[in-house]
């Protein structure tokens, strides 16, 4: 009832393509980027520190995981290293050239993440399936190895971390990295890539590369015989993954946390969270890839705090437990549940919401 | 004369391999000859990547012999987890990435129980207690394989291969979760002696130089020949071995002919708990029992893509290739690349292997139909 497209007619090409053909889609989706924009005037600044700041930053590099192991179907473990890649690259980039604006360089860096990216993509040319998730794994390793043993990458500094300086929006003195950057901004920032790259995104996967990603998971030989060329396809989806992973990186380093030591920060445990976010939010699905960001974010703060606000008083130490137990359990009860993620729960609603208020 | 031809001599073919062989062998005499005509010297990058390792291999063999045999003890511990993972995936098709947690949890129970039978239930500490505690922890691996099969395969049952790799990762969580609230979060000290290992160590002269060799090394390499041969006889010779290699070979067909799979699943999972009991018993004597013992588990990887996720002598022979390749790598060549390469040394070798056999070294034969 609430959602139903009848009526609505398509008299034109163009509104046939629209990323979101259906009006009511339309005004919703523009209602949350308000909301969206409103937020930060509204909330609390803990929520917006501890939950919508990396969470943002981590959607672009599930959206990247998202296109190589959804869309195309190659499992990757090494997705945080490609993240560690673009904070590095951006690091070195600003401290180089100063001046040119710290947005360019995070763009930037995600072309130095690609390049790795298609490096290390290249064992997938020959081995799928597990076989190719274990050998990312080579990536994971061997970038947080030169992230700790080669100096020049943290500009020789004695504590071995990146230390954020300070850089400006374009044409104004409002601080977006640094101490004095205010949490308002950071996260406007943050806001305006993860609208724009999804945009990108969303359309590449609808058009003619995205595509062929999706003929070449469904079945890789298939897809060769039509006339899709392997090796194009999955670098090219090794490519954009590691792009966004990069741009993320560089987001969460120098947007949300300010500084970090890459060989504890990109470790082998965000990589298999993030995989994580893929599947809990669904494989091959936008939404699922926000879903499951804010999931992953959400979720231990929610129970760090949320239980003692009702009333079940843990302490520190046997919290960090409990968190480890219930995100386990929890993984494991939703995948039983529902295998195809977040994604689907929201489709099933959107179904029901159409036959409101008739069951079918 | 019979019409009958002998056949011709087969053809000299140059394969790809034979190739790469060659290939080897001539850059192996470039460098001898570079060496020998002192275009390359002591000192130069090349010299030292590709000649001092070998001028010092050959100058001080009791160190080659020493460094040999770490990587050997390095690498029975590697196959004794890869083949924990490889029982798993042959009869459930479940990449078990929570097995390194459970050589950590088998380890940490074996010692936990026996904390609570020497110090709250006023055993003598001792052989009898370790023996009993041993039973408890294979109690709790059963307890735990029970679980598994009834609260996460079952309802999981063929489903796709990332689902089923994520819902280990969560039973990875849980369990570190789980084991630092029942047993606390501290390093603990495996029993060795109270087990009956051997401690101590030998030192022997050989090759003009010393070669020190610790009897707990020689004990695991032991033991772990002995349960690999125990457990190649119960697959080969047993009646649930039969089953076992039925559902590997085919879920559907085992079924047909009334084997039951959430009992072989039970079955399999308890045979990689005892696999990871063993594996944590050894790991924990050489250092000591954390969930820094996590990590080993990451170093297996590298074996099954090496050996195949199918093969359990795959599993050895990859585990012994992984063992010595990266203890050798590591004392020859970490230094130039600034030390700890052993932390990817082992994916870059399983890579190259991966470059030749897709399939790795005793995996089936992929074969790819429309």
């Amino acid at each position: 009832m609430f959602y139903r497209e009848a009526g609505q007619f398509k008299t034109s090409y163009e509104t046939d393509h629209a990323t979101f053909p259906i009006r009511q889609d339309q005004i919703g989706i523009a209602l949350i980027l308000i909301a969206a924009v409103a937020l930060p005037f509204v909330s609390s600044s803990f929520a917006m520190q501890t939950v919508m700041l990396p969470s943002l930053a981590l959607v672009v590099a599930v959206i990247g995981l998202n296109i190589l192991t959804g869309y195309t179907g190659l499992i990757s473990l090494g997705s945080a290293g490609f993240m560690g890649v673009g904070a590095y690259a951006c690091y070195k980039l600003t401290t180089l050239f100063p001046e040119v604006n710290i947005l360019v360089w995070i763009l930037c860096s995600g072309f130095f993440s690609a390049a790795i990216g298609v490096f290390f993509g290249l064992p997938s040319l020959r081995i799928k399936g597990l076989y190719l998730a274990v050998a990312t794994l080579a990536a994971q390793f061997f970038l947080q190895w030169a992230f700790v043993r080669i100096p020049w990458l943290y500009n020789y500094n004695p504590s071995g971390a990146i230390e954020v300086p300070l850089r400006y929006l374009p044409f104004t003195e409002i601080a977006i990295t640094g101490p004095t950057a205010s949490l308002e901004v950071k996260y406007l920032v943050l806001l305006a890539f993860v609208v724009v790259l999804t945009w990108v995104g969303s359309n590449l996967m609808r058009g003619r590369i995205g595509r062929s990603f999706m003929a070449v998971r469904d079945m890789d030989i298939a897809a060769q015989l039509m006339g899709i060329r392997l090796l194009d396809a999955k670098l090219m989806a090794f490519a954009i993954s590691s792009f966004y992973c990069g741009v993320s990186g560089a987001l969460f380093v120098f947007i949300y946390l300010g500084g970090a030591e890459a060989g504890t920060e990109f470790s082998i445990r965000l990589s298999f969270l993030m995989l994580f976010a893929v599947i809990i939010g669904g494989l091959g699905s936008m939404i699922g890839s926000f879903l499951g960001a804010f999931f992953i974010v959400a979720l231990p703060t929610i129970l760090k705090f949320g239980a003692p606000a009702i009333g079940i008083a843990i302490t520190g130490a046997t919290a960090e437990k409990i968190v480890f137990m219930t995100i386990g359990a929890l993984t494991i009860y939703l995948l039983i549940v529902e295998p195809h993620g977040l994604a689907r729960l929201w489709q099933i609603a959107k179904q029901k919401l159409r036959a409101w208020p008739f069951p079918y | 004369m019979s019409d009958a031809t002998l056949p011709a001599a087969p053809a000299f073919k140059m394969t790809p391999g034979r190739w790469t062989l060659l290939g080897f062998v001539a850059f192996a005499l470039l460098i001898v000859a570079l060496v020998s005509t002192g275009t390359i010297r002591r000192g130069d990058f090349l010299y030292n990547v590709f000649a001092d390792p070998f001028v010092s291999m050959v100058d001080l063999p009791d160190l080659l012999v020493q460094t040999l045999w770490e990587g050997l003890v390095a690498g029975v511990l590697y196959a004794l987890i890869a083949l924990g993972f490889v029982l798993i995936f042959k009869a459930s098709g479940v990449f078990n990435f929570a097995q390194g947690i459970m050589v950590v949890f088998a380890a940490l129970s074996l010692v936990g129980i026996y904390e609570i039978l020497t110090l709250r239930l006023g055993f003598p500490p001792g052989f009898v207690a370790a023996i009993l505690s041993l039973f408890g922890a294979i109690g709790v691996m059963f307890v735990l394989a029970v679980v598994v099969e009834r609260v996460v395969l079952r309802p999981l049952v063929n489903q796709h291969e990332i689902i089923m790799l994520m819902a280990t990762v969560g039973l990875t969580y849980f369990l570190i979760g789980f084991g630092e609230y029942v047993f606390g979060g501290n390093p603990k000290v495996m029993i060795t002696s109270q087990l009956g290992l051997p401690t101590g160590s030998s030192t022997f002269n050989i090759l003009g130089g010393r070669v020190s060799i610790q009897h707990l090394d020689v004990a695991a390499a032991v033991i772990a020949t002995i349960m690999i041969a125990a457990l190649a006889f119960f697959f080969q010779y047993t009646r649930i071995g039969r089953a076992l290699r039925a559902v590997a070979d085919s879920h559907k067909a085992a079924l047909s002919v009334g084997i039951s799979l959430n009992q072989i699943w039970v079955i399999v999972w308890f045979t990689a708990g005892i696999v990871a009991l063993v594996t944590g018993i050894m790991w924990g004597a050489r250092s000591d029992v954390s969930f820094a013992l996590e990590i080993i588990a990451l170093k297996a990887l590298p074996v099954l893509i090496i050996g195949g996720f199918t093969s359990i002598p795959g599993a050895i022979i990859g585990g012994l290739i992984i063992g010595v390749g990266e203890k050798i790598g590591e004392f020859y060549w970490g230094p130039l690349f600034g030390g700890g390469i052993e932390s990817w040394l082992a994916y870059i070798i399983a890579l190259g292997v991966l470059m030749f056999r897709p399939q790795g070294l005793f995996g089936e034969k992929i074969i790819e139909r429309i």
